[in-house]
């Protein structure tokens, strides 16, 4: 295929990635170096009371945001540097923090709280997902041939469900006295308040995503597991292997590539973990990258959107999917390279 | 096939069916659940005990319920039409349809099982019933409390409908053109080996693991304030970008880009390139080769990938939430809406509904494409 014909046939879709991510990108890391703010003026302002005899005057500095002919706020656009990075980060005070050693202290400033929650989550998750997954497809693949498809149609459904109706239905079992939280509370009789604390929500978020992902993990492993040579594993039940030397030495080095290719998705999903935090409503307790982002780009009561802020908050974010990136793509670019 | 030396033991075989079950528990109670909710009274929905929320004696109380005659008749109804639809129905759509043409069969089938259900299910049944309930003494009496007055409450008072044909209206473009633009792509892709291929694919990559959020944050400042910047070009009526679902279908088409890339080239790169080069022998160029040789045989893979498109689209938050206003919202963020802004658990018991009202199409979904759905799950995965 000559470079015109590709190109016609890549051309929009390249088009559309440049238009939308690229640029968005590029603005991003622009934006996070500039604040637009409406100009204030300073003006005197007279107000006055009635009072008895005289009326009582006061006169005051206020400062309103300038207005131009058509009413409408006057903005400025600002270099400001890395302002916005210090806003959000706080070095001074987590620095404090960090060499008091106080860990509440640190958790005061937004950033540090959703980075902390974020990469907890991400790396509790994993394992658990990667196991849940492993099991539930030996599980799957044991069954008998005539429920298999069945069974796989009722571990799609956590898996296709909307993610934010998915945490609300856990929140719903869960929340106030919902039914699973009385089966708690009359097993272990005591009272259980799940929302009010941060870790129980956390490990509520954590028993939800790997509920969601869990069935993807299982549905991949499954299919491996049907590839894995008979032969071999007939060899070794005569060489007297057990059940478990089986698994670990035939059937999960089979499956490794599988495995690696599950926990780099699940990587860069649950680095971007979001919705756990809309649907249990956990604002208060617990907040993650994505989310800080988010609530910077929804409009205050005034009305404004702290669009340098979420964008400086993004920037910081990209650091650690460069990070997570970098280890996937050396091993993809030595692929390239070796199979030229 | 399984030899006799793997054959395993019955207590093994035993444990393991037990927990596959345990798991299929698991994975389909949450959902269970909020059906279950959605059709009672707030009082029971929210019980602590969890055979009130399965019977409902308050919603019972309130004159809203089944008798077992309408449960048993019920059941009746929905097993005739599952039967036809899987026994009766393909062997109709066959005889019928010209051939070359059964989806078009297909549709007009479905079309006919699904009104007849209804009007059986709806109209039909409660009015046979409303007769035949007082005859049959204690069988007739109402013993499972039920009620479908959440759903009216939402779908006319709250003005859901509106939403969900914005849903509609943004799923329905970003499918169509994420796969009109990523079929040409990811042919491109499969069928050329050259560096520059391989790189727009690494790009992809690093682009599918990026937050949404850092792209909305990128797109909102331009889009508000799109009416300034495109007055030059368009001139007196230039589009206010934010708001508008078209905006909002070119964002999640660019987003969901990589991804559907990736996919369709997996699928292309198993049809034979032999195929398109005996094409180009017979004188056709690389898009007639695409168009009459490859396009017949690629629906599989585009079904596929249209599906997962469908699935981001639908089930998007983040993005439509910012950037669409009140008035286009789509169902997701009006649930959240719902959810976050009511207090009363009336109000909640209605976000349930809204909840179950924006699952069902998605069981649906799984029900009709299980295959597609784990053949591109394992397509993605086996290509690593």
């Amino acid at each position: 295929m000559n470079f015109r014909t590709f190109a016609a046939f890549v051309g929009p879709s390249v088009f559309m990635m440049l238009l939308f991510i690229a640029f968005p990108l590029v603005s991003v890391f622009k934006q996070s170096f500039y604040v637009t703010q409406p100009i204030y003026e300073t003006v005197e302002k007279e107000t006055c009371t009635p009072g008895f005899l005289t009326q009582t005057c006061v006169t005051e500095q206020v400062s309103q945001p300038m207005l131009d002919d058509h009413g409408e706020i006057i903005t400025q656009t600002q270099f400001v540097g890395l302002q916005s990075y210090r806003n959000v980060l706080e070095p001074e005070r987590a620095w404090r923090a960090i060499s008091d050693g106080s860990w509440q202290v640190l958790s005061t400033i937004n950033f540090w709280k959703a980075l902390r929650f974020t990469l907890t989550f991400t790396l509790i998750t994993l394992p658990l997902v990667v196991g849940c997954g492993l099991g539930i497809a030996i599980l799957i693949n044991n069954a008998a041939k005539t429920i298999r498809g069945p069974v796989i149609f009722i571990s799609l459904l956590p898996f296709i469900i909307t993610p934010v109706i998915g945490v609300l239905s856990i929140n719903w079992l869960f929340r106030g006295d919902g039914i699973l939280t009385a089966m708690m509370e009359w097993w272990l009789n005591r009272d259980i308040a799940l929302f009010a604390q941060a870790w129980t929500i956390e490990l509520l978020m954590m028993l939800y995503r790997v509920w969601h992902v869990a069935p993807f993990a299982a549905i991949i492993f499954y299919a491996g597991l049907q590839t894995v040579n008979q032969d071999s594993l007939e060899s070794a039940v005569i060489d007297g292997a057990t059940r478990w030397q089986r698994l670990k030495y035939i059937v999960i080095p089979h499956l490794m590539p599988l495995i690696i290719f599950v926990a780099m998705i699940h990587l860069m999903d649950s680095y971007r973990v979001f919705e756990e935090i809309v649907g249990f409503s956990s604002q208060g307790y617990v907040i993650s990258l994505q989310w800080l982002t988010f609530d910077y780009l929804t409009p205050d009561q005034a009305g404004n959107r702290s669009i340098s802020r979420a964008s400086a908050n993004s920037m910081l974010t990209m650091i650690g999917v460069v990070i997570l990136l970098i280890l996937p793509l050396r091993r993809t670019w030595r692929d390239h390279k070796g199979g030229h | 096939m399984s030899s006799r030396a793997l054959r395993q033991p019955f207590s093994l075989r035993l444990t393991s069916n037990i927990f596959l079950a345990l798991w299929c528990l698991i994975a389909a109670f949450p959902i269970f659940w909020i059906v279950v909710m959605s059709f009672k009274s707030p009082v029971d929905a929210f019980d602590s005990n969890a055979l009130n929320v399965i019977f409902g004696p308050a919603t019972l109380g309130g004159g809203k319920g089944l008798s077992l005659l309408d449960i048993i008749l019920g059941i009746a109804v929905i097993w005739v039409t599952i039967v036809i639809a899987t026994k009766n129905l393909p062997s109709m759509v066959k005889s019928y349809s010209r051939p070359g043409q059964e989806w078009f069969g297909w549709v007009i089938g479905a079309l006919v099982v699904l009104v007849g259900f209804l009007v059986a299910f709806f109209v039909i049944l409660p009015a046979i019933l409303n007769v035949l309930n007082p005859w049959f003494g204690p069988l007739g009496r109402d013993v499972l409390g039920l009620t479908t007055e959440h759903y009216k409450t939402v779908w006319i008072d709250r003005g859901f409908s509106n939403n969900f044909k914005n849903s509609l209206i943004v799923t329905t473009g970003v499918v169509t053109v994420s796969l009109t633009v990523g079929t040409l792509a990811g042919y491109g892709l499969a069928r050329s080996g050259s560096t520059l291929a391989f790189w727009i694919l690494i790009v992809a990559l690093v682009f599918r693991a990026l937050p949404h959020s850092v792209l909305v944050a990128g797109y909102l400042p331009v889009f508000i304030n799109s009416a300034e910047w495109l007055a030059p070009i368009l001139g007196e009526n230039a589009p206010t970008l934010y708001g508008k679902p078209f905006a909002v279908i070119a964002v999640l088409v660019a987003i969901n880009q990589p991804f559907t890339i990736w996919m369709l080239r997996s699928f292309f790169q198993n049809i034979p390139a032999e195929l398109d080069e005996a094409a180009r022998v017979d004188g056709c160029s690389h898009f007639q080769a695409f168009r009459r040789v490859i396009m017949p045989v690629m629906w599989p893979g585009v079904i596929t990938t249209g599906l997962f498109s469908f699935l981001l689209a639908y089930n998007d938050f983040l993005v439509t939430a910012l950037l669409l206003d009140a008035q286009n919202q789509t169902m997701v963020p009006a649930i959240v809406g719902m959810f976050n802004r009511e207090t009363t658990t009336t109000d909640q018991v209605v976000a349930v509904a809204a909840a179950v009202s924006i699952t069902a199409p998605l069981i649906f979904l799984v029900l009709i494409f299980q295959r597609q759905i784990v053949s591109g799950l394992t397509a993605g995965a086996v290509k690593g």
